[in-house]
């Protein structure tokens, strides 16, 4: 007898997830089971979608792969929409295709709502949702300069911030008197502008869209009931979601009066061989717009179509939110507002530091009811773990919203231990304290990929991650295992604790390091760690003895490898200024020795395709121009990026180059956990992107701004502003005790922004440690950089000065051949290492 | 037939460290753990680039390694095969040191 036949109509978050779970309880091997998506990706991370701006790319989203639905006998049909249900006959059909079910399930989620106003339609309009959507925005995006958000919810600040990302001057217009209007309240909604504005970001409230006006066919700006108006060369609305239900409507399931197929506490719709679930689905007249409600409302269909009679019904879900808008934490759950009858509200606004935490208790103060934090979320999870579990809250819940202080002795966070096993600690998957902690004891597991993979748990919104390290630290401690921040195998020691011992015990060659601290012989991550702490501790000559070999390629040639075995070489530049003659020596350089230019992110440049040979020689000549060492192959100082500043710009108000080259200069050569990036800006336009380094500096008219720990890459962070109107000697002061404190407290290869964040206390906490020496440590840190200042030499003319150390610089130890396998081809007048195949044409041809 | 190349003096190569040589047209990578040997292929089979001899030398649970300078894959000195690929092998050559002088196999 045939298998009965199985649809899901829709390939989204929860679709895919159903099918997880259908294969997981080897479904297969009851129904016949058919998936069909109309978009031409399978299902993807819908609600990291804005990270496809931050370098995400479409892989990295994705959920799934098609090997693995058709491993499991699952039929998958991406690009092809069911057009129709027949729910008589039981029978689906698609443009090229009809087929009978038994069992038919609607997960056919939501689409944006674009309200019907006029030039809707225009060029440059765009919704917010999938992938596509994202590529059409930025392939627009590339002729635009102003782009507007209509709608400041939850998902118009993600596409504000994709805009930003995009590089458009972005405007958000929400209806609403506040933004996030149903996350928030209006003192949270205010805050949350503030810091939005203060990214560059322009907030519109309390304004109504009544038409786009357009020219030529193509948006160019907007129209408010008030009679003012915008101009924006783009438009992406994003004005709530409505599910799609059209073929349920067609169907003759019953519908809510705004849309949505009704369904019962077992997800099914007024058909009872069809179910629906996730966005497209009305339970008791609500849409649930997350994702775990739609993950609990496919695990409820999966447990009846495995035969499980009565599983447990789906009763609503706790709508909880908690994201970081643009670096700003925003969260929330439960009820938001008191109606001072039955629930009270107890908050704290703190409008310098920029952050709202209001909790809504019961009238007796004995439970608490929801919450909403702004700016600072850090105790999110805690709270919502106290209102889930039902606990009762301390005899002064106010603790709970007020900042921690020293010494004081009343608990103001409810810790996991105190949480019941029974607690749910992944909502999106389900997962309880009691599941997680059981899956850590019973495999011994010792990271947080080991519980994500045995329980699915942190696998969906990730918010939950944190806690998960947590529990993991605490079960390992109580198992008696260590936590490991070891900096290797060789090394049961942390980076910070190996530091504090070397530098106490004045220990300074690895050998030494090795044989009292560790075991073994060492490898290629404790040797250039121990090799920067000896460097930063003692300032010595990086390739002395055996401390040479403790190096990475880099730092032993003095220049940066690339992927055909040659070297780069990057003479220092400080601040980006150079003299017409230095400019013409390196020009010369790169003639003769035949080198690739390349101007780089730091005002610099890059001669590439350097022979290990001609390492030397280049450097003879560039010291001879006047050059030294731009430590681009080191863990250290890169560059300070600079404006032209006062001396030069009508808008200039210090003079920025100047303390770009002081600064450079002082830190030249100073060995770090990681590389350390520097800009100066002569106001406050900031061309400089000062905001985006390990420090910044940024000049007012009374002197300059501090910024610390920003970072760009991957995961780009705005420096957080440290101390305003500093005189030059205060940014120095400031500057040398936060570097050395960095450089004593950071993990290996930690740069400063994650330090900072891993910091309790974060900015706040430095401020006390460098402006208050509050750990009385300051003149220490002063010391130990005038140490290092004092004592800095250019590596490369010390190398230069030693005729033994030349011998290195060869591809052989017993000839002065050239590696044969090193092929340049010409790409724009320039030379660059030929590719595999290019390289093996080459050779057929010779 | 098989005869020894004569290299280099051993303590033309630092310990723990390594350096190439050519040996019948093919790039060795020789290295050296105190007073011993070893030879590996100088080539780095993931970044198809000649490097292995400019790795950093150390061991991984004992076993003696070169962890490739491009993408950081360990090879195991006595063996070539890669720690971080069951499928990855490398060639080796038999070394010795004879008279403080470094001998490679050629075969």
């Amino acid at each position: 007898m045939a298998k009965p036949t199985l649809i899901v109509v829709g390939n989204g978050m929860v679709g895919h997830k159903l099918i997880e779970l259908l294969i997981q309880k080897r479904a297969a091997q009851q129904y016949r089971i058919l998936v069909f998506g109309e978009e031409a990706r399978m299902a993807y991370d819908r609600v990291h979608l804005s990270s496809y701006f931050e370098g995400k790319t479409a892989d990295d989203l994705a959920l799934s792969n098609r090997d693995y639905y058709e491993d499991n006998g699952i039929e998958l049909f991406t690009n092809e929409r069911i057009t129709e249900i027949d729910s008589k006959l039981r029978i689906v059909r698609s443009e090229s295709q009809e087929i009978s079910y038994d069992t038919l399930i609607l997960a056919t989620g939501s689409f944006p709502f674009v309200p019907p106003i006029r030039g809707r339609e225009a060029k440059g309009v765009f919704v917010y949702r999938t992938i596509d959507d994202l590529d059409a925005m930025a392939a627009y995006a590339k002729h635009c300069k102003i782009g507007a958000v209509i709608g400041g919810g939850l998902l118009g600040l993600e596409a504000a911030n994709a805009l930003k990302n995009l590089g458009l001057e972005t405007h958000v217009v929400e209806v609403a008197p506040y933004l996030m209007p149903r996350q928030v309240d209006e003192l949270g909604g205010e805050i949350l502008r503030g810091e939005i504005e203060r990214l560059g970001i322009h907030v519109h409230t309390g304004k109504s869209t009544s038409e786009l006006f357009c020219e030529a066919g193509a948006v160019r700006g907007m129209n408010f009931a008030d009679g003012e108006s915008l101009e924006a060369e783009m438009v992406v609305f994003s004005a709530g979601i409505r599910p799609r239900d059209e073929l349920g409507r067609a169907a003759g399931l019953r519908l809510g009066e705004r849309g949505g197929i009704i369904i019962d506490d077992f997800c099914k719709t007024s058909d009872t061989a069809i179910f629906a679930i996730g966005e497209c689905a009305l339970y008791k007249n609500q849409i649930f717009g997350l994702v775990a409600p739609g993950y609990e409302m496919a695990r409820v269909v999966a447990e009846q179509v495995l035969g499980n009679g009565k599983p447990k019904p789906f009763t609503g879900a706790e709508l909880s939110t908690k994201l970081k808008l643009l670096g700003i934490d925003v969260a929330s759950f439960g009820q938001i507002t008191a109606d001072n009858i039955h629930s009270k509200e107890i908050c704290l606004l703190d409008s310098h530091t920029g952050s709202y935490k209001k909790i809504i208790v019961s009238a007796d103060g004995k439970r608490l009811l929801g919450a909403i934090l702004v700016g600072d979320a850090e105790s999110f999870d805690m709270l919502l773990q106290v209102k889930q579990n039902n606990m009762a809250l301390p005899p002064h819940p106010e603790d709970l919203v007020l900042p921690a202080r020293e010494a004081s002795t009343s608990s103001n966070s409810f810790g996991l231990d105190a949480l019941p096993d029974s607690a749910k600690i992944c909502t999106c998957e389900n997962v309880s304290k009691g599941d997680i902690c059981s899956a850590i004891n019973e495999n011994g597991f010792t990271t947080v990929g080991e519980i994500k993979d045995c329980t699915r748990a942190g696998t969906g919104c990730g918010s939950c991650v944190n806690n998960l390290k947590k529990l993991l630290n605490q079960q390992m401690e109580k198992r008696g295992i260590a936590v490991v921040n070891h900096l290797c195998e060789h090394f049961p020691y942390s980076r910070q604790e190996l530091y504090h011992l070397i530098r106490v015990q004045r220990i300074s060659s690895f050998s030494d390091v090795l044989a009292r601290f560790g075991k073994g012989l060492g490898c290629e991550i404790c040797k250039p760690a121990v090799a920067s702490i000896l460097a930063s501790t003692w300032n010595d000559y990086i390739l002395e003895g055996e401390k040479a070999t403790l190096q990475d390629t880099n730092d032993y040639y003095l220049a940066n490898i690339q992927r055909d075995g040659t070297y780069s070489v990057i003479p220092r530049i400080a601040g980006g200024e150079i003299t017409p003659d230095k400019l013409i020596a390196l020009g010369q350089v790169a003639k003769d020795f035949n080198l690739y230019l390349k101007i780089t992110g730091g005002q610099r440049i890059d001669m590439l395709g350097a022979h290990l040979d001609q390492l030397p020689l280049i450097w003879e000549r560039l010291i001879e121009a006047g050059f030294e060492s731009g430590h681009a192959y080191g863990k250290a100082l890169r560059t300070v990026k600079s404006c032209v500043g006062s001396t030069w710009c009508r808008y200039g108000q210090q003079d920025s180059v100047s303390l770009a080259i002081m600064v450079e200069n002082r830190y030249k050569g100073l060995r770090a956990p990681h590389k350390l990036k520097s800009a100066c800006s002569g106001c406050a336009r900031e061309c400089a992107e000062a905001q985006s380094k390990d420090f910044g500096m940024i000049a007012t008219e009374r002197g300059y701004n501090l910024y610390l720990g920003g970072n760009g890459g991957m995961r780009p962070r705005h420096a957080q502003l440290f101390a305003e109107d500093l005189n030059e000697e205060e940014v120095i002061k400031y500057l040398d005790r936060y570097l050395m404190f960095y450089i004593r407290t950071a993990d290996k290869l930690q740069r400063t922004a994650d330090w900072l964040e891993s910091l309790e206390g974060g900015i706040e906490y430095l401020r006390q440690v460098i402006i208050e020496d509050s750990l009385g440590i300051a003149d220490e840190l002063e010391r130990d950089m005038a140490h290092i200042v004092g004592s800095y030499d250019c590596e490369w003319k010390r190398t230069l000065e030693d005729s033994e150390r030349m011998k290195r610089f060869r591809y052989f130890v017993d000839s002065n051949d050239r590696d044969a396998n090193v092929v340049f081809v010409e790409q724009r007048g320039q030379k660059r290492p030929a590719f595999p195949e290019e390289r093996a044409a080459l050779e057929k041809l010779s | 037939m098989s005869y020894w190349k004569k290299v280099c003096q051993l303590d033309e190569i630092a310990p723990f460290s390594g350096v190439a040589t050519l040996v019948n047209g093919e790039q060795v990578a020789i290295f050296r753990v105190n007073a011993e040997v070893y030879a590996l292929s100088n080539f780095d089979p993931f970044s198809e680039a000649n490097v292995l001899s400019r790795g950093l030398v150390g061991d991984r649970n004992g076993i003696l390694k070169v962890a490739s300078p491009i993408y950081k894959h360990n090879f195991d000195l006595l063996t070539g095969r890669c720690l971080d690929d069951d499928n990855v092998r490398i060639p080796t050559w038999r070394t010795r040191v004879v008279d403080g002088i470094v001998q490679v196999e050629v075969q």
